[in-house]
């Protein structure tokens, strides 16, 4: 068996992961999304709430959390994407808050104390769930929804003008999103076994929107640099010099960024990339 | 007689107060070279909005294949056989060409598993197979795989034509297709087009030079102030006296001895 402290680093990598996949799928196709957290605190209360109140296997509570938040996520993706820019970053925003303050409140929910999740995940769960969403992003990427996606994020008008129902894109988009970051919480929940909404707050929804943004959207490369970055740097950097981790942290984010405006992987990069590795292949 | 492919009947279009079209009415005949020229500010890249609804008409109305389009959504457009260029290039800038070009062909996938199946990943796709014969017929030389914010202002332009040929139109309208080619290349530009029109495509282009016009076209509707003032052969139109006062103005005309 894996040691603790790894598999503890893998585990969170694998939640990362699906959690940046659903705020990609909306980046993707050019809506910000910032309120990750509150499709995560909703696919892990689902989840916890057919756990722990109707006792349903585990298959069946993670699937109720994927439902549950793509749900939420189609029904809010209407009124959300009359919005554009920095107001639809703001509403996405607000809509976490109201989560995370139903959830404070509700004594079924178990308030600000948390709610225990009795059925286990083990890593191997996580790990199998992560490869399978990181395919099917991949697939969903160089199909046609995919590219249509990416076109719309580019050029809404002239995506319609081509054919393309952009509206419905863009609520696929959504939902499906809100469903990724839905299936990253119920996986939470199972795999630590218990949850409170203090955990799903502000900053892990800046966290995600960052890992997205900062690995690039044009390709499904993207967040699996993105969320790899965040979750593992700061633990390579833990095991040095602890006090300027956080420094030398922040330093690496700006300079990203100032380098690579639009994400360190991105389309070119990626045909550079390949073309290489094909060449080296050959030899 | 035959059924014009595209019947434009007396658009009129204001933006705030200001009248940019009015009352402008021509058909189109399938397989028909159309030019459609004016001074800047004419109006015509608005007439191209309005047939592609981005911009809805004001009054009037706009029948293609003898259906009624003029309030038709704009995403259902293409499917019936209309497609188009812009005039400032609207390619995607984070697209590599041969995705921009295989954008054009989205309406041709009606069916899920089209939409579903992964396009990038085997060389051959037929949808890959036709987007790479469309652009070395009209050609194109270029790497593929470049994005198309980093190339040339006349391969960008040469691309978004390839696009909107990728749709299989019946009407094609191109807004100054010419613009920043060279001499050479708007030369093979226009045997391109030829060759488009005679498999039976109708083109509507929109250019500033006329020499391009007189190559192609075999009928031109001039517009001035949003309004139609001729409507003949490209010969004829050099010798109308209206058309020449809208291009040189009054005062230059009657400087010139031409009145
Ligand atoms: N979206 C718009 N809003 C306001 N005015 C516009 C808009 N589009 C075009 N116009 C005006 O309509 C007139 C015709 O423009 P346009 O159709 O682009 O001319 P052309 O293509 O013949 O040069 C111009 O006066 C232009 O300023
Ligand atoms: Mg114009």
């Amino acid at each position: 068996m894996m040691g603790g402290y790894v598999e503890g680093i893998i585990a969170i990598l694998c939640i990362n992961l699906i959690f940046a996949y659903g705020i990609y799928l909306t980046a993707a196709s050019g809506q910000l999304n910032l309120g990750g957290a509150g499709f995560q605190a909703i696919g892990a209360y689902v989840a916890g709430v057919c756990s722990n109140y109707f006792e349903l296997p585990i298959v069946f509570s993670v699937l109720g959390g994927i439902l549950g938040a793509g749900l939420i996520g189609f029904l809010i993706s209407f009124p959300v994407l009359r919005t554009r820019g920095v107001y639809m970053v703001l509403a996405t925003f607000a809509f976490a808050l109201v989560i995370s303050g139903i959830i404070l409140n509700s004594e079924f929910l178990g308030g600000a104390t948390g709610m225990v999740v009795p059925a286990y995940a083990p890593v191997e769960v996580l790990i199998f769930s992560t490869f399978i969403i990181i395919l099917i992003v991949f697939w969903l990427m160089a199909s046609r929804v995919g590219l249509a996606m990416r076109a719309v994020h580019d050029d809404d008008v002239v995506s319609e003008i081509m054919g393309v129902n952009v509206k419905g894109i863009q609520v696929f988009a959504f939902t499906l999103g809100g469903a990724l970051a839905g299936l990253s919480g119920a996986l939470y929940a199972h795999h630590y076994s218990f949850i409170e909404a203090q955990y799903f707050n502000a900053v892990l929804s800046i966290f995600v929107l960052l890992f997205v943004l900062i690995g690039g959207t044009q390709t499904a490369w993207g967040p699996l640099f993105g969320a790899s970055f965040f979750t593992l740097v700061p633990e390579i950097l833990r095991l040095g010099d602890t006090e300027w981790r956080y420094v030398i942290f922040g330093i690496l984010i700006v300079l990203m960024m100032i380098f690579r405006p639009q994400g360190v992987v991105t389309r070119t990069f990626v045909h550079r990339a390949s073309k290489i590795f094909y060449r080296t292949a050959e030899r | 007689m035959a059924v014009p492919i595209l019947q434009i009947n007396c658009i009129t279009k204001f933006f705030g107060g200001l009248k940019v079209l009015e009352d402008v009415s021509f058909d189109l005949m399938p397989g028909q070279r159309f030019g459609l020229i004016g001074p800047n500010g004419a109006g015509k890249t608005t007439v191209f909005n309005l047939l592609s609804g981005v911009y809805s008409v004001d009054s009037g109305s706009v029948i293609l294949a003898n259906q009624d389009i003029t309030n038709l959504p704009i995403r259902k457009r293409i499917g019936l056989g209309l497609s188009r260029s812009f005039q400032n290039i609207r390619l995607m800038p984070h697209l590599s060409v041969l995705e921009n070009v295989m954008m054009g062909q989205h309406c041709q996938a009606n069916r899920i598993t089209e939409m579903i199946k992964p396009i990038g990943w085997t060389k051959n796709n037929r949808w890959r197979q036709r987007a790479l014969e469309t652009i070395k017929d009209a050609g194109l030389e270029v790497d593929l795989n470049s994005t198309v914010s980093e190339l040339p202002y006349g391969v960008r332009k040469k691309i978004e034509v390839v696009r909107a040929l990728m749709s299989k139109p019946s009407v094609l309208m191109l807004d100054e297709p010419a613009a920043g080619l060279n001499p050479q290349e708007t030369i093979e530009l226009a045997g391109f087009l030829r060759g488009i029109s005679d498999s039976n495509v109708t083109l509507l282009l929109v250019e500033h030079d006329m020499n391009f016009i007189h190559a192609i076209c075999e009928k031109v509707v001039v517009l001035n102030f949003g309004l139609k003032i001729f409507e003949g052969t490209p010969k004829e139109v050099n010798r109308n006296k209206a058309v020449l006062e809208a291009y040189l103005g009054t005062s230059a005309m009657e400087s010139s001895g031409v009145t």
